[in-house]
């Protein structure tokens, strides 16, 4: 592939060009104005907050969706892609972050979906190989793909991609989901792509691996264009500036909390997989005191969701010794009794699992608060006392929404995020187990829910923190265990450990096992603390 | 006792009981995979039953009579698929209607008919293998509709495994929103699935009124359209097991008629339900055992793309 210059910017020559791309939804406009050019030879990050408009506009530029006014240039040309399989045609493809992959299909008949003609299944699992090697990207094309982890999904996804000899990939959030290990290998692809004369289109909200990697960034805010720059001469907290239109707070680091009475004392704790859906946990243990915010990192599917269900009685532990709440055994106890022991909990999935989509936001206060006292009694509904309740998480919490009282799924996942971790702390609790804080939330929200569950430890509350963004953790937590295979390290000093030696244990590179000894002993002591 | 004789006309009759069910849970598979519950079986079937009949009646051609059944059970399917792809309602709803519609219509062309008789589609017999003891009769000498049924269930088996088309259509079953992703049209893909359904059913109802009962009495499909539904989900949406579940009935329930005859003082009311209980509970053990595979992901949910 030949890379052409474009005379009158001496810039690489584009590819794909979206010029002025407006989309209404309603009275939303999810994009105003905005352009973009896609390079030949070059990595283009797309940098905004979620909401910014940056799955719009790549749902534009493939044809997912058809904007309202504006057009794509392709080789300088008009190009109208009514669907996905005509930009695929022209060789655009895309690699989205909820993969448009079949869990019971194998990863060969997977691949053949993504590609036009009849060619037999051996002979394209042979060009999956070969592809696999060019490339470096670890795939095996028969099997299943319910049974693969997320990064081995979305390698298939790029094998998919890259099988149609695009000249355009573009990445939703490909690092999201993946160790700092195989963001790593991700890079090296990438590079290798562009090294070929293939642009490659990057989204991300992750400010350093945009400045490594990438030759040109435009920043979307509000749906609107914000700048291009390169990301290279810029800082994170430049960046960060023009994605947020203000500067970001940090969660200030309490140092003078007091460590008081284990409040979560887990021992032993062993919990069958069940197929496909939860993973198993293997020998846990872990004890966190009152006043400290204990962060969990790992790669998403390792076992975490699991141990949150049983951590919160979804799942019942085997030994009911083997998880105590504040001094009583615990394990045996369902949800509600054990929020009796004023514990509370915050699932990952907001809609859905920590609220009730269609219930009004009243209502919804009502899923953990039914057993407190002064909420209902003798089995009827005190409204005065929800509605009570509901003012002050409104208030609290800075909740916004629209109405007086909407139902859940109106609200935005920042707001709703604030209530849901509102609700749980109102009720006072001495132990939290919140599971991916921040997931999906804007940078404002997010560091206010941190300050909260900082305030909280500072307050005497026992804190575990359940997370894939290790920037988080590393930001907030005192303490940090790293999840993998079902495995938990033993909790180390945020102090005493690295963003490396986490990275390892989170690809599972057992032995390492312990973050703390083993694996800082082999970086240079402090590099954690300034690693975010 | 049984000579070979009443055994093999034992075995003649399980093959033909078999034979309606077999066809129309293969169509209702094929569009199951696909992702859509087409609870209107019954009504294309006995829709099927009364256009095929009418048409042979008033033709004299089975022939003609068959097609016409086939191409019944596709209208009414289009009445479902229009509901439930185009207009993404509700599927269990859209599937009742499209039952209730079918009994109501078919009772309508089928009332000038009753009490007419027509012969039965003949026996093709096959060189050689007629001839056979015991089995030949039962297997090799049935009419065409059993033949039909065999290749039916071939053809379906190998398209779904093998075929591009038949991957493209467990994909848009098991992952709408990724298929659409992909470029696949979902909406027409589940509409062929439920136009093949349809014509499945069409083809079992002709063989009711055309070859199994030769005549037309409303309410003929007597639930087999149900049967056909049930057999689906317990073999775990699997061909094979399906040709199973379909041949258990059909012998269980010719068997139990057979038990009736010899007087032995079991209540016949508990014997008629032998059918049902013993393919319910082979197949609840089937699909105990299953490996892996269950409902198609996406089947029940209605697909809406977003503009």
């Amino acid at each position: 592939m030949t890379v052409g210059v474009d005379a009158a910017t001496d810039l690489p020559a584009s590819i794909l060009e979206a010029v002025g791309l407006t989309k209404r939804f309603g009275a939303l406009v999810a994009n105003d104005h905005v352009s973009l050019a896609i390079r030949a030879g070059e990595t283009h990050a797309l940098l905004g907050e979620n909401g910014a408009g940056k799955s719009t506009l790549v749902k534009m530029m493939c044809g997912l969706l058809q904007p309202d006014s504006g057009e794509l240039l392709y080789d300088g040309a008009p190009a109208f892609f009514p669907d996905p399989a005509s930009s695929r045609a022209r060789g655009v493809g895309v690699v989205f972050q909820h993969f448009a992959l079949f869990d019971a299909l194998t990863v060969v008949e997977n691949v053949a979906l993504g590609l036009p003609g009849h060619e037999p299944l051996p002979a394209l699992a042979a060009r999956i190989e070969e592809c696999v090697h060019r490339y470096g990207l670890a795939v095996e094309p028969w099997r299943r793909v319910g049974e693969l982890s997320v990064g081995e999904r979305q390698r298939v996804e790029i094998v998919r991609c890259l099988l149609g000899d695009p000249r355009v990939l573009i990445l939703d959030e490909p690092t999201s989901v993946l160790t700092p290990d195989e963001s790593e290998n991700l890079f090296r692809t990438v590079d290798l792509l562009t090294g070929e004369g293939r642009a490659v289109l990057f989204i991300s909200h992750k400010l350093d691996e945009v400045r490594r990697l990438c030759h040109r960034a435009t920043v979307l805010r509000g749906g609107k264009f914000i700048a291009e720059v390169d990301p290279k001469q810029e800082s994170s907290a430049g960046l960060a500036r023009l994605m947020v239109g203000a500067d970001v707070p940090r969660t200030p680091r309490l140092v003078t909390h007091e460590i008081g009475e284990p409040r979560l004392l887990v021992r032993k704790l062993d919990v069958a997989g069940d197929g496909s859906r939860g993973s198993a946990l293997h020998e846990i243990d872990l004890e966190i005191r009152a006043g400290e915010i204990v962060g969990i990192a790992g790669v998403a599917g390792n076992g975490q969701t699991t141990l949150f269900e049983v951590l919160s009685g979804e799942k019942l532990a085997e030994d009911p010794e083997s998880i105590v709440i504040d001094k009583v055994p615990a394990g045996a106890l369902g949800p509600t009794e054990r929020r009796a022991l004023r514990a509370g909990f915050v699932p990952e999935e907001r809609l859905g699992h920590a609220a009730a989509p269609d219930l009004p936001l009243s209502d919804n206060v009502l899923l953990t608060t039914h057993g407190d006292a002064g909420i209902v009694s003798y089995g009827v509904i005190r409204r005065g006392a929800v509605k009570d309740y509901f003012q002050r998480i409104v208030k609290g919490f800075d909740v916004r929404f629209g109405g007086r009282d909407p139902k859940a799924r109106r609200l935005s996942g920042g707001n709703l995020q604030k209530f849901v971790i509102g609700r749980e702390v109102l009720r006072k609790p001495v132990l939290l187990v919140v599971d991916q804080p921040t997931w999906g939330v804007d940078a404002a929200a997010a560091a206010f829910i941190r300050t909260t569950l900082r305030e909280k430890a500072a307050e005497g509350c026992a804190v575990l923190v359940i997370s894939q963004d290790l920037d988080e953790l590393l930001e907030f937590a005192d303490r940090i265990a790293v999840m993998s295979e079902g495995h938990l390290t033993a909790p180390v000093p945020v102090a005493e450990t690295s963003r490396e030696a986490i990275g390892l244990a989170m690809g599972g590179a057992h032995g390492a096992h312990d973050v703390g000894r083993d694996g800082a002993a082999q970086t240079p002591a402090g590099e954690g603390a300034d690693a975010s | 006792m049984l000579d070979a004789a009443i055994i093999g006309a034992v075995l003649a009759s399980v093959v033909a009981a078999a034979t309606t069910l077999l066809l129309a849970s293969l169509g209702e598979l094929v569009a199951e995979r696909a992702g859509t519950l087409n609870l209107g079986v019954e009504g294309m079937m006995i829709v099927g039953a009364a256009v095929g009949y009418a048409t042979a009646y008033s033709s004299g051609s089975l022939l003609l009579g068959t097609l016409a059944a086939v191409l019944a059970g596709v209208v009414v399917s289009l009445v479902f698929a229009g509901l439930a792809v185009w207009l993404a309602a509700n599927q269990v709803a859209s599937g009742l209607a499209t039952t209730i519609l079918g009994l109501g219509v078919a009772g309508l062309i089928g009332s000038s008919f009753v009490g007419t008789r027509i012969d039965a589609a003949p026996a093709l017999h096959l060189p050689v293998l007629t001839g056979l003891p015991i089995i030949g009769e039962a297997v090799f000498g049935q009419d065409a509709f059993v033949y039909a049924s065999v290749l039916l269930l071939i053809a379906v088996t190998y398209g779904l495994a093998r075929t591009r088309v038949g991957l493209v259509l467990r994909a848009v079953g098991e992952n709408h929103a990724a298929a659409h992703a992909l470029g696949h049209p979902v909406r027409k893909i589940r509409t062929l699935a439920i136009m093949f359904g349809g014509a499945c059913a069409g083809l079992a109802g002709a063989h009711l009124s055309l070859a199994y009962t030769p005549f037309w009495a409303s309410d003929m499909t007597a639930g087999r359209g149900w049967i056909a539904l049930a057999l689906v989900v317990f073999s775990a949406w699997r061909p094979l097991w399906l040709l199973a579940g379909a041949y258990l009935f059909g012998a269980v329930s010719i068997l139990q008629l057979h038990v009736q005859g010899f007087g032995l003082g079991i209540p016949s009311q508990f014997l008629s339900s032998l059918p049902y209980l013993a393919t319910i509970g082979a197949l609840v053990v089937i699909s105990a055992l299953k490996h892996g595979q269950g409902a198609p992901a996406s089947l029940g949910v209605p697909f809406v793309p977003d503009r």
